[in-house]
């Protein structure tokens, strides 16, 4: 038998909004905090980790090695490989199957899965035409020839570019992809209201419970999710105007996540290596699985988990009914809605190869503590996120209890994941 | 900053402070450091306790200059490091003639942090000697107050049977720079038969818990028994997980997000040990908060919460840590530290809930440690005077600038001084020291 990789636990630090308390910190910053969060629940100062895979989506060129320099800012041995790795918003669950695969192809005996982004600290570039014109005056050999390039500048020039949050092939933002399918598929706004009011209400309980204490590590003073609202309810989200899909979209800022910072570690090992240093083991990475759809032709974009889901079920005999809980990310509310719609349509489902519909999921195993509309979705530091509560949820059912991980991404990819309770 | 406390700061202001007699205290020696001078030994009446004391210590030592009662004292020619008076053999109150003969010259004999440490028998046997033990216990508390240069005096009671191997940890202690802000107290050491000796490095391979490590005196005690060689498990409240997160990852430990105050506390704690496979060896409750306010204006939320995280939650804490069926529990030969205060021991206004919780952690050591003792576990605490923390800096200035200056050695401790104490009553080699409140607190002027 191959080795088992183990979730032994992680650590986070507390979600904000773009521009908020994190509005200052890079994403060295925040990864690094949540690397020592990490170190300190699971004494790791000094130690050497087999390998550190983390990523952001939007990146400063500079940092062009991000986890590996957060690794030397952190309380781990400066002996600690890294890379860093990118996949949208399934960077963290990526990361997290690349740390896994490596521990049970035996060539680590541990690692750490992570994943950050700062929408506040975005990277900005300069304009096209003012690039262009910022290299011809570098390569002028005469002042006056300098000065002839930087008279081309016009105001216009100077305005700096913010990265697109555009696909780059249909040229529709991600909110406007998901309004087609929202509408296509039907999905009401009542049902979208309703999804984030749970999602909220469950994020809420979980905090009071304590369920956080040995995930979450402050920041910056901040202890706990600041998008979570605690008070909302279908009433006030039903008040909001709709943010995508014209005047009669059903799309909200409330049942869409907000542009959020972030960052999220996961502790992977080996039994042996967790027994060794006297770790607990929450879960065992059983399987994983990425799908793509063809959203230039037309595909719905954020529904590739569809696909990936069926194989990967197929793949491990299993069926919907097998799992005791299911985290499916919430990028919008609608995205969660149409993919339980995608699951029980069975034209839908054989269309993408699979042999009938996925099946119907009972809904109140769905992100029982709460997701992304609620927590906040730093993109590459979902994953993470999700990881680590479902790997702690899952041992506090029992051995043997099973999850079901969904991430949808831009590009039209789609990242799962089976955990299950050891 | 306060304005006032500004303008206290400005040189104008400090040159005001010099002429009132404010001038900038000693700078104390600290540390796992010895007296530079000389040690002088003054045994006694044939007293031979100290000497196999200091010769178990590995000290070299000298003969005292001995007062002849004349005018001028006679003077030691350089500085002294330190002078033990070994009065362990004294029995009538005529004895104590000798003990000002070799007090008197040490008295502007000593260099700064200079240390004078009396050895004397416990209260114990006829009228005479009980109060011939109380004497020296006056003469200690007086020759506190009159030492400059941050010297301390401090009187040791040793119980009958007390062999050098139990008292060389509290002698070592004394004469360093360790026990800088303990001065004019008085404490007792009982015999043990330990066979521990003492080293710098006394915690190696020894697991040890610090409750509100996240800052302050508690992240303080991690570092020193880090220093000494434990492994630190560091506990605070999760909002206060960042900074937790930095002294656990600094002292190489584990931080454990826990409010003491929760029904669970104890068994949370106890299966966070067990999991990461460590023998529990010391706990040192350290958490604590102030909710001050006039008894007047005192209600029963603000006195129960104090009561509740500074006395009752270490209470139920050691219930579930003493159970010796409790996996993860408290070992044999282990340590029980709590944290009092002189605010309990002497009072302290505008803090009643607060009084009562730290007066009751002393008699709670009091009352553990003889129930213990047969599994070898000792059970003490400190009560810091005014010691320059986060808490502390709550006080209103000027009030502030009273309290730490109100002592012996006329300044506020450092969070260090109060974890050193700590440092030496885990030490294995303390292990006839139980039951004991000693006072971190320069020997402030109120309390007992
Ligand atoms: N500073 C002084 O002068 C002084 C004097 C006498 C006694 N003390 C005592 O020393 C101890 C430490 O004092 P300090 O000055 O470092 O205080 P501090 O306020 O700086 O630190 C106390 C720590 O305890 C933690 N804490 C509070 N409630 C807790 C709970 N329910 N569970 C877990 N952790 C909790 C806090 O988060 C904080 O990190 C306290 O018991 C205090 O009463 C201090």
């Amino acid at each position: 038998m191959s080795p088992e990789a183990v979730i032994v636990g992680g650590n986070r630090i507390p979600f904000t909004k773009a521009g908020g308390r994190y509005a200052q910190a890079s994403n060295h910053d925040m990864l690094t905090a949540a690397l020592d969060g990490l170190v300190a629940r699971y004494g790791l100062a000094g130690e050497r980790v087999g390998e550190v895979a983390g990523g952001a989506v939007l990146k400063h060129s500079r940092d062009f090695n991000l986890t590996r320099e957060a690794v030397l800012s952190s309380a781990l041995s400066p002996l600690t490989p890294a890379c860093d790795v990118q996949q949208a918003c399934g960077t963290s669950l990526e990361t997290t199957v690349y740390i896994a695969n490596k521990i049970r192809l035996g060539q680590i005996p541990s690692g750490i899965a992570s994943g950050v982004d700062s929408a506040s600290d975005a990277p900005i570039a300069v304009s096209e035409p003012l690039r262009r014109i910022l290299l011809k005056a570098n390569a002028a050999k005469t002042v006056q020839q300098r000065i002839a390039a930087f008279s081309k500048i016009r105001p216009q020039h100077l305005a700096p570019a913010a990265p697109s949050v555009k696909e780059p092939r249909t040229g529709l933002s991600m909110g406007q992809h998901q309004a087609r399918t929202t509408e296509s598929w039907g999905i009401t706004r009542e049902a979208q209201d309703e999804l984030a009011a749970t999602s909220h209400a469950n994020l809420a309980a979980a905090w009071d419970g304590g369920f956080f204490d040995d995930l979450v590590t402050p920041y910056l003073g901040v202890t706990k999710d600041t998008i979570l609202r605690p008070d909302t309810s279908v009433e006030k989200l039903g008040a909001l105007k709709p943010a995508f899909g014209g005047p009669e979209g059903t799309m909200t800022a409330g049942n869409s996540t907000a542009l959020s910072d972030g960052a999220a570690a996961v502790l992977l090992a080996s039994r042996e290596w967790a027994e060794e240093h006297h770790l607990p083991m929450l879960a065992k990475v059983v399987d994983a699985e990425v799908a793509a759809v063809d959203h230039p032709s037309g595909a719905d974009l954020l529904l590739a988990p569809v696909a990936a889901t069926g194989r990967i079920l197929e793949r491990n005999g299993l069926t919907v009914g097998d799992f005791d809980l299911v985290e499916i990310h919430e990028a919008f509310a609608s995205t969660v809605l149409a993919t339980l719609a995608a699951w029980e349509s069975e034209e839908y489902c054989t269309g993408l190869g699979l042999s009938g519909a996925i099946g119907t999921l009972d809904r109140s195993k769905l992100n029982v503590n709460g997701s992304s509309l609620a927590v906040g979705h730093p993109f590459a530091a979902t994953g993470a996120r999700i990881v680590a509560s479902l790997a702690k949820m899952l041992h506090q059912r029992g051995p043997g209890s099973r999850g079901l991980i969904s991430v949808c991404a831009a590009g039209g990819l789609g990242v799962v994941a089976i955990l299950e309770a050891v | 900053m306060s304005a006032l406390e500004k303008v206290f700061y400005s040189p104008v202001g400090q040159g005001v402070a010099k002429k009132a007699g404010l001038s900038e205290p000693p700078t104390l020696r600290r540390g796992r450091t010895w007296p530079q001078g000389a040690i002088v030994l003054a045994p006694l009446e044939g007293a031979t306790l100290g000497k196999l004391t200091l010769k178990a210590l590995g000290r070299a030592f000298e003969a005292p200059v001995v007062d002849t009662d004349t005018d001028q004292a006679p003077g030691y020619g350089s500085r002294i490091g330190a002078l033990m008076v070994d009065a362990t053999a004294l029995t009538t109150l005529g004895q104590l003639e000798q003990v000002r003969a070799v007090l008197r010259p040490a008295m502007k004999g000593l260099e700064r942090s200079g240390r004078i440490v009396i050895l004397a028998a416990a209260p114990a046997g006829g009228w005479e000697q009980r109060a011939l033990a109380r004497a020296l216990d006056g003469i200690d508390r007086t020759v506190g107050k009159e030492l400059r240069g941050g010297a301390t005096t401090n009187l040791v009671y040793v119980e009958p049977g007390v062999r050098p191997g139990d008292l060389a940890s509290t002698l070592e202690f004394l004469l360093q720079g360790r026990s800088a802000f303990v001065d004019g107290q008085t404490w007792t050491v009982s015999a043990s038969g330990t066979k521990a000796t003492v080293s710098d490095k006394p915690l190696a391979g020894k697991t040890a818990v610090v409750t509100g490590a996240a800052r302050g005196i508690g992240a303080a005690i991690a570092r020193t028994l880090a220093r000494d060689g434990a492994h630190l498990i560091v506990v605070d409240i999760p909002p206060a997980g960042e900074a937790l997160a930095a002294v656990a990852n600094e002292v190489g430990g584990t931080a454990l997000h826990l409010d003491i105050t929760a029904a669970d506390a104890g068994h949370t704690l106890a299966a966070h040990i067990a999991e990461r496979g460590h023998e529990l060896y010391a706990v040192v409750h350290n958490a604590g908060i102030t909710r001050d306010k006039m008894l007047a204006n005192t209600d029963a939320a603000r006195w129960a919460s104090v009561l509740d995280v500074n006395l009752q939650a270490q209470m139920r804490i050691n219930d579930v840590l003493l159970n010796p069926k409790t996996k993860g529990g408290l070992a044999k030969g282990g340590r029980l530290v709590g944290i009092a205060s002189t605010s309990g021991l002497a009072g302290n206004k505008g803090q009643t809930n607060y009084a009562a919780s730290k007066a009751g952690v002393a008699g709670l050591v009091q009352a553990m440690a003889p129930d213990l003792a047969d599994r070898g576990i000792t059970v003490n605490a400190v009560a810091p005077g005014f010691i320059e923390t986060d808490m502390t800096a709550r006080i209103p200035f000027v009030q502030r600038e009273i309290f730490r200056r109100t002592n012996s050695l006329s300044q506020g401790g450092s969070p260090v001084d109060v974890a050193e104490t700590i440092g030496y009553l885990l030490d294995p080699a303390s292990a006839g020291v139980t039951g004991q409140v000693i006072r971190v607190c320069g020997q402030n002027l109120v309390g007992a």
